[in-house]
């Protein structure tokens, strides 16, 4: 059993409290076309849960009162949410930057050509999952094709002018490990999935992120089923790193569920640790008071790790 | 069951520094010297050693360097092909030798 991480904060006289947020992030849905063995919110086909217009709505209020420098849009599969266009569009005046997250493989499909229209129209940066240059790791990780299609979909967002350099569309890869391992440190993984992407495929991509994979969810059952979560949790707990507090995205962010729910991240949300201890709707939030603490449990180890989650 | 090899025991691979404390620290120094950054990557030196750990059979250092290499970057196809080099050396070493055997045979043989 690793320290309570509450405790580990304490040990170091360490405070975990929300800054200025400028980050709103919205996580639309657990309804997925796939059912990653990584994923922390067991997203999946089987899943119902989706945001409907009226709290799209309210979320865009939100966004009206509270005024973010970025909105991030997440799942799930935000493609698979009816109105996903509807919150991009009514998103987009009100914030500087705005991502979608996508894990490819639907945006391949022709029925979702006039949502990579609208993306490209209102210059939203397409963040994608991308864990592994081998088509047997990432399988692995998110279902066997998913790689190729993964390779397909990155040269037609090359080809429409996603990623490349100089473009105002951002192409954006995020790598998390094919295992119960620690990510490969950021800057030397860019270097060598752009050298092999560009060698074996001719893509370009912006910039890729590493993100340790976080025990909770599907990701935290298979970390019990195969054996490795002590281990694993023995490994995140050990890399503490007391110096990534400051730096922690939870403290410059906030996580909205598809129900309206406010979250101090999407790993709380994950684990149904709402913002302030209690479960409070968009509607009813004026603003996001800093020095409001940031709810945690032993899942934070995974985002104070080495260099962390910021 | 009782083995000779432990996958825990790797963990204790310091505690050989309570006997001649200063040549256990000048190995790990060196050892830690050896695995930074160099004219190498971090990434080329973890795949070196798992090479040269199946190489020489070591079981903690396969667990150890497999783990790196994942942790370094490496994927699962440039690890094999790594190992595959470590075996095309063990095993030309053996063929080489085949040379001696001929040259024996050349020198008893009518």
């Amino acid at each position: 059993m690793v320290m309570k991480f509450q405790k580990t904060l304490s040990g170091h006289q360490l405070l975990l409290q929300r800054g200025d947020t400028n980050t709103l992030q919205i996580n639309v849905g657990r309804l997925c076309n796939l059912a990653c063995r990584h994923c922390h919110v067991d997203a999946g086909p089987g899943r119902s849960e989706v945001m409907d217009r009226t709290t799209m709505s309210d979320v865009i209020d939100f966004a009206g009162r509270c005024r973010f420098q970025m909105a991030d849009i997440t799942g799930g599969a935000p493609e698979l949410v009816p109105d996903l266009a509807y919150l991009l569009q009514e998103l987009r005046p009100l914030v500087d930057k705005l991502i979608l997250r996508t894990n490819l493989v639907l945006l391949l499909q022709n029925r979702y050509a006039p949502l990579l229209d609208l993306c490209k129209e209102l210059g939203v940066a397409i963040t994608a999952s991308f864990p592994s240059t081998n088509a047997n790791q990432a399988d692995s990780q998110r279902g066997e094709g998913v790689w190729q299609d993964s390779i397909a979909m990155l040269n037609h967002l090359n080809a429409i002018g996603y990623g490349l350099p100089g473009s105002r569309l951002e192409l954006n890869l995020v790598a998390n490990p094919t295992g119960a391992f620690m990510p490969v440190a950021q800057c030397q993984a860019e270097k060598k999935f752009r050298t092999d992407l560009a060698r074996k495929w001719g893509i370009q991509f912006t910039n890729l992120f590493t993100f340790a994979n976080v025990p909770l969810g599907r990701f935290y059952r298979w970390l019990e089923q195969s054996g490795n979560l002590t281990h694993y949790m023995d490994r995140l707990a050990a890399g503490f790193n007391p110096a990534t507090i400051n730096g922690l995205m939870c403290r410059s962010l906030i996580s909205i569920s598809w129900d309206g729910t406010l979250y101090d991240c999407d790993f709380n949300q994950a684990a149904d640790l709402p913002y302030t201890g209690e479960k409070i709707h968009v509607t009813s939030v004026a603003d996001l008071p800093t020095g409001t603490p940031i709810a945690t449990d032993d899942h934070c180890y995974a985002c104070t790790a080495g260099a962390g989650f910021t | 069951m009782e083995t000779y090899y432990n996958p825990t025991d790797l963990e204790k691979f310091g505690e050989i520094g309570k006997e001649a404390p200063e040549m256990a620290k000048k190995f790990f120094d060196y050892y830690a010297s050896v695995f930074a950054e160099g004219e190498l990557t971090e990434r080329e030196k973890a795949l070196i050693a798992l090479a040269v750990a199946h190489a020489v059979q070591c079981p903690y250092c396969i667990d150890a360097y497999t783990s790196s290499c994942l942790e370094k970057g490496s994927n699962q196809a440039e690890m094999t092909e790594a190992v595959h080099v470590a075996c095309a050396i063990r095993g030309g070493a053996s063929l080489v030798h085949g040379v001696q055997m001929m040259n024996t045979c050349k020198k008893v043989s009518m």
